[in-house]
């Protein structure tokens, strides 16, 4: 027992080591042959100098992204109007959108985007709602790096942590045994006797699962906003205030216009990082319960039901979803820069 | 300093930042601060909740809630003793999980601040509209490549049954998991850095050029060195980023549990439900513990990054 105990350390111990021997011989042979191509690179003069330097330096970068983003965005366009089932699929043919109508028709599917609707209205408003006020509430005050660290620290939290710690939340227990789940505690201290079993019951659950999005949301809503906050000169507030506005006024038609480009930059952010939620839903009830979300159901589509054309034509819909809110930002920083 | 004339001594309103810090100071009622801080503690509840279980004996954990161990405190390292040795196994995870990040974290710096600096240096026709078309990449979901780029690694690239390129024989190792996760970074990465290596002072770099200095040399002795605050912010970005990913990992390497990071073998943890429940906390921790050293010590250099990628052009 104890041998086989010491045997199967010491295999643990041998394997870690053997991972991370190959992750330094990687990474050495990455820096290695960046240094050889520098070197015979640099060699080059005279009228060649700059464009072999050009290509040495984004020849990468351009091959990697046509590698990894722009052939794999085309073929699965292409595969989203083929009938593939699953992958290496040698017979397919065109079949026009069907693979579109079919969305848009089948009613889980028509569920499935319409909560994912559901979830990019309510998670990025409610996030850049807690932020704001959080941001707003620091912003004259002393000592509150404390409490702004308690709020940003989920964003260092993975989604699938971020389900482990909400399952100690939403855990359920039948009423007559001493509870494990702190919602179930609170509302049955305050007298509901009878809860339900929360993440299993619709449509609550999708409601509690966005709580955990906007959890781990908040935080990033609020620094950013903050340090736009800060950036607002102090003579503005100043003669706001000579002026006559206080508190709430003060907010409302001052800070707030101020800041307004920062704040529909944070919420288009937050709604594309939402409308590609999968781990939180994936982890806490794989879809299942009415909770499923596009990237969820897209992701069953191609690896697990054997549906690679419909799970490629959600995927085109979250890639045309996606589109406005990133060429809003890009706009948006382009002015910027012209300004600048 | 250089005011020369000084205010008439009369009775008038405050001007400057005295006033606007009678302004906040009018504010930082103690309502905001109770405010801020219950929200504060709201926010660390549900964290303090695990931390609490991690470090409660099995039958505590099962049976009550984190809570009651203010009231019948009891210690056991034993769910930790589970999780870090035999039956939890998520030593081996842990290890995977460092084997993906650092290599992706590493490798994207590289790539992309050689082309942040080739974009914003060495002027070439079309070299804006790359520069955008590679931030406008940012569209492309994750969701969208994941099949093709297995595909890739599994059969190399073919157009209508010819082969262009051939696959990379990464098929089943970590390496794929790193190129994905490299490809996936660079449009922000590109940005990041770009911003930080086209605000440099262009005397120096000009002054390297008049001393022949070519423009790679420039980019080792000059360019990298100065952009360490951006690469910083960028690695701690990338690093937060690729440990907490489920999906690349999951899709690249989730069903070999040599290749399994912990994210994935959690959320397998997590699947079994019943079966494994009451390794849930300790190894949830464990597997967040990571992420939140690296967050709180380097949060300076992460918020800068946020900002740079937000905010700011």
């Amino acid at each position: 027992m104890a041998t086989a105990y010491v045997l199967m350390a010491s295999s643990t111990a041998g394997q870690a080591a053997s991972t991370l021997l190959g992750v330094i011989e990687a990474v050495g042979g990455f820096i290695a042959i960046l240094v050889i191509v520098f070197f015979v690179a640099g060699r080059a003069t005279g009228r060649l100098q700059k464009p072999i330097a050009v290509v040495v330096c984004l020849g990468p970068a351009l091959f990697l992204v046509t590698l990894g983003l722009i052939i794999p965005a085309i073929t699965t366009i292409n595969s989203s109007l083929k009938n593939q089932q699953f992958l290496g699929q040698l017979e397919t043919q065109y079949i026009g959108f069907k693979n579109y109508t079919y969305a848009f028709t089948d009613p889980t599917t028509q569920q499935t985007i319409l909560r994912t609707v559901l979830w990019l209205l309510i998670v990025p408003a409610a996030a850049v709602a807690v932020g704001l006020l959080v941001a707003l509430l620091v912003d004259r005050m002393k000592y509150s790096s404390i409490p702004k660290t308690m709020i940003f620290l989920p964003t260092a939290i993975s989604f699938v942590g971020a389900a482990v710690i909400w399952s100690y939340v939403y855990n359920y227990v039948t009423p007559s045994q001493s509870q494990t789940g702190l919602l179930s505690e609170i509302v049955m201290k305050l007298g509901w006797s009878n809860p339900p079993n929360w993440l299993i019951t619709a449509p609550m659950n999708t409601f509690l699962e966005m709580v955990i999005m906007i959890w781990i949301q908040a935080g990033f809503a609020m620094v950013v906003l903050g340090a736009a906050l800060k950036a607002i000169p102090d003579e503005v507030i100043e003669s706001a205030r000579l002026d006559g506005a206080e508190g709430v006024t003060l907010f409302r038609t001052v800070q707030i216009p101020m800041i307004r480009n920062t704040l529909v930059v944070v919420l288009t952010t937050v709604m594309i990082t939402t409308l590609k939620v999968f781990d939180i839903v994936f982890t806490i009830n794989n879809g299942n319960f009415d909770t499923d979300v596009l990237a969820r159901q897209m992701y069953a589509d191609m690896f697990v039901t054997s549906q690679v054309s419909r799970g490629s034509a959600l995927a085109v819909i979250l890639f045309l979803a996606v589109t406005p809110l990133v060429f809003y930002n890009v706009r948006q920083l382009r002015r910027e820069r012209e300004t600048r | 300093m250089t005011a020369t004339t000084t205010p008439p001594a009369v009775q008038r309103p405050l001007t400057g930042t005295a006033a606007a810090r009678a302004v906040r100071k009018a504010f930082s009622g103690s309502l905001a601060s109770v405010l801020v801080v219950a929200i504060g503690v709201m926010w660390t509840i549900p964290t303090f909740g695990l931390f609490i279980n991690s470090f409660r004996s099995k039958e505590d954990a099962a049976t009550t809630g984190w809570w009651v161990f203010f009231l019948h405190p009891s210690f056991s390292l034993s769910g930790y003793d589970q999780v870090l040795t035999s039956q939890g196994g998520l030593i081996i995870p842990l290890v995977n999980s460092l084997a993906i990040t650092i290599p992706a974290t590493i490798i994207p710096i590289f790539v992309a601040s050689m082309a942040g600096y080739s974009l914003a240096w060495m002027r070439f026709r079309g070299s804006d509209a790359i520069f955008f078309g590679l931030f406008a990449l940012q569209v492309v979901p994750l969701q969208m490549a994941l099949v093709p780029l297995q595909q890739y690694y599994v059969h190399g690239l073919q157009i209508a049954g010819v082969t262009i390129l051939p696959s990379p024989g990464v098929n089943g190792t970590l390496a794929q998991i790193w190129l994905s996760h490299t490809m996936f970074s660079l449009p922000l990465a590109v940005f990041l850095l770009h911003n930080f290596i086209a605000q440099l002072p262009g005397s120096l770099i000009e002054a390297a050029r008049v001393d022949g200095a070519s423009h790679l040399r420039i980019f080792r002795s000059i360019v990298l060195p100065l952009s360490m605050p951006a690469i910083a912010s960028f690695s701690i970005f990338q690093f937060l980023w690729v440990w907490n990913d489920l999906l690349v990992a999951k899709t690249f390497g989730g069903s070999n549990p040599d290749m399994q990071p912990v994210t994935a073998r959690m959320q397998s943890l997590v699947g079994s439900y019943g079966a494994h429940a009451e390794l849930l906390a300790p190894a949830g921790f464990l597997t967040i513990v990571i992420p939140l050293i690296v967050f709180l010590s380097l949060q300076r250099y992460f918020v800068r990054g946020l900002l740079a990628g937000s905010v700011k052009g």
